[in-house]
């Protein structure tokens, strides 16, 4: 994801001499390319995220395109309340790119782990909350974030993560996308663990259950017609989330489907309520936290049952 | 380099004299404001407006009809809480007129307790939480390089914001970008919330402090028109350094019995205090 990001700014810059990217000291040799082509506007700011975000508002008060980027939760948490003032109520088009998103820093532990920043991004007013599921969506999520021009919120993974076959759906800011079509079940997932959902929704094919899966790239805003649309008459609903069940994807859903007053049974899967304190690979962290793809159909099957 | 042009700037140069006049009626301002709308942070008010007097009505190109001229000199006023003087210089200026200020921390109001962006032509930034300002200035200072443009930054502190890490890291952001552009002005009044600042979280000595993060520095005299012209005329003090002055100021200055007492930091003064606090500022003018 964190190339894809790269490589679609790289061709954003070259359209638009504005586009500046700061990084909070992060980026072994990635940005060597955009610094060596675009002189003077990649920018280290150091180990300083506070100065890095305020830094960006008032180069984007001066009609710059500035990109802050670092791992997210030193970008979303430690520099929230910069987000909050410079960025969102002075409606400023600070594209804030956190690399790292969930569980991707895997054995650097809890400190490196992502779990709360889609419900702190989300709860600002006027901040989009964009959280593409593989390398064709951040390209897509960034080419969408520069034309939008306003405060929005990109949450990246690492990098290797796999084509889920994205491609063959626009990206559309606030429009979720129908990755695999079912009767029965829906499982509604955002970020790279959508992976984890279209295996899940496979398994349950086997057993002639049918599950069909829903991409919410965008968490903020959601376009609540396309998602009831596909949520239709189904059974039950199952949100998927590589992120405290607090807040984020589940929280997002659970609220238009209450509003809407669908009344179908609903779970969310993600972290619970807990820090993230196991030690292990990022596939093994998933699994202890029942978000692999067998817990996911598990779950589904005891909401049908 | 583009140079801004001239003949769109505040036309006249007021002297030293006129300036201090000035500050000293517009504190009468800031005075009736308090009285008529209550609440606090007269203090602070007091202590920055000579210095605000100064860079707004002589030193800072900038054009009250043009509030978004590309030219024009950047001020974040990063003190916010300080902002019943901001505002009083502002409409001083022209950005709008005088009367609007009867819409200061009232229902359907205007202008807050803290300056927003949206609502006051001419402030730069919403500010209030302290240690956002400085961060702000260092993003326009370097915007301001990239574009190779002729105008000035400027950003005005509080001694207790300096508290604030965030400060800091634009302390040492500011050298690191040899943003010689940019001119940082603490408004070091020595009085935070609950004390003085050294008794506190002391930033002392800031001067020095400032010095060796990279700063070229000047200590003035925060209420001596003279020495604050003087001092802004000879901006940059050093090419490639951003700029710092550390303007000692005393808080709640021009009225005896406020100065360095930390409760007008939250009250407006009772009718005998407003009669009294009338006086002397009237005194002030007319001396």
């Amino acid at each position: 994801m964190r190339d894809a990001f790269i490589a679609e700014l790289h061709e954003i810059a070259a359209k638009d001499p504005a586009v500046l990217l700061l990084s909070g000291d992060i980026g072994f040799k990635v940005f060597d390319r955009f610094r060596d082509t675009y002189p003077g506007r990649y920018m280290n700011m150091g180990v300083a995220e506070a100065n890095m975000v305020g830094v960006s508002a008032g180069l984007a008060l001066s009609g710059k395109r500035p990109v802050a980027y670092t791992i997210v939760p030193f970008l979303t948490m430690r520099a929230f309340e910069q987000i909050r003032v410079d960025v969102a109520m002075q409606h400023q088009p600070v594209m804030i790119v956190g690399v790292g998103g969930g569980l991707a820093y895997d054995i650097l532990g809890p400190t490196h782990h992502s779990i709360e920043d889609v419900s702190l991004m989300r709860s600002l007013p006027g901040m989009t909350v964009l959280t593409p599921a593989d390398p064709n969506q951040v390209r897509a999520a960034t080419r969408a974030a520069y034309d939008l021009a306003g405060p929005v919120y990109i949450r990246l993974g690492k990098n290797g993560e796999p084509d889920l076959g994205t491609g063959d759906h626009p990206f559309e800011i606030g429009r979720p996308t129908l990755m695999r079509g079912g009767d029965d079940a829906v499982i509604i997932a955002s970020g790279a663990i959508l992976s984890v959902a279209i295996d899940a929704a496979a398994k349950l094919g086997d057993d002639r259950i049918s599950c069909s899966v829903v991409n919410l790239h965008s968490v903020k805003p959601i376009d609540a017609g396309t998602l009831l649309d596909w949520i239709g008459d189904k059974r039950a609903i199952v949100t998927l989330e590589e992120h405290s069940i607090i807040g984020g994807t589940g929280s997002a859903v659970a609220e238009i489907v209450a509003e809407a007053g669908l009344g179908v049974p609903l779970k969310r899967l993600g972290i619970r309520d807990r820090f993230t304190f196991e030690v292990g690979s990022r596939e093994w962290l998933l699994n202890r936290h029942g978000l692999d793809a067998q817990s996911v159909a598990d779950a589904v099957k005891s909401l049908i049952a | 380099m583009s140079q801004p042009d001239t003949a769109r700037t505040t036309a006249n140069t007021p002297s030293a004299d006129d300036l201090a006049r000035k500050a000293n009626t517009l504190r009468m301002n800031v005075l009736e404001m308090v009285i008529r709308a209550g609440g606090g942070h007269i203090g602070g008010s007091f202590s920055v407006i000579d210095v605000l007097t100064a860079l707004y009505l002589r030193i800072m190109r900038h054009d009250p009809a043009s509030p978004d001229w590309d030219a024009r000199d950047r001020l974040v006023f990063s003190k916010g809480h300080s902002c019943l003087a901001l505002y009083n210089v502002l409409a001083e200026c022209g950005y709008f007129p005088k009367e609007s200020l009867d819409r200061y921390c009232v229902d359907d109001g205007l202008f807050a307790g803290h300056p927003e962006r949206d609502l006051v032509p001419g402030a730069e930034a919403t500010t209030g939480s302290l240690g956002h300002g400085l961060p702000l200035a260092v993003g326009m200072a370097i915007a301001r390089n990239l574009d190779q443009a002729g105008h000035r930054v400027f950003c005005v502190l509080g001694d207790g914001e300096c508290n604030e890490g965030s400060v800091w890291e634009a302390f040492m952001a500011g050298p690191q970008f040899g943003l010689d552009c940019l001119t940082a002005i603490v408004d070091s009044n020595k009085l935070e919330s609950l004390g003085t600042v050294s008794e506190i979280l002391s930033i002392e000595p800031l001067g020095q402090r400032l010095a060796n993060f990279g700063w070229a520095v000047r200590e003035i005299d925060g209420h001596d028109m003279t020495e604050i012209v003087d001092t802004l005329e000879s901006l940059p003090f050093e090419p490639g350094k951003p700029s710092a002055i550390v303007a000692h100021t005393t808080k709640g200055k021009g009225v005896s019995f406020m100065e360095n007492v930390t409760m007008w930091h939250y009250r407006g003064p009772n009718p005998d205090e407003a009669a009294a606090a009338r006086r002397e500022l009237k005194a002030l003018i007319e001396g």
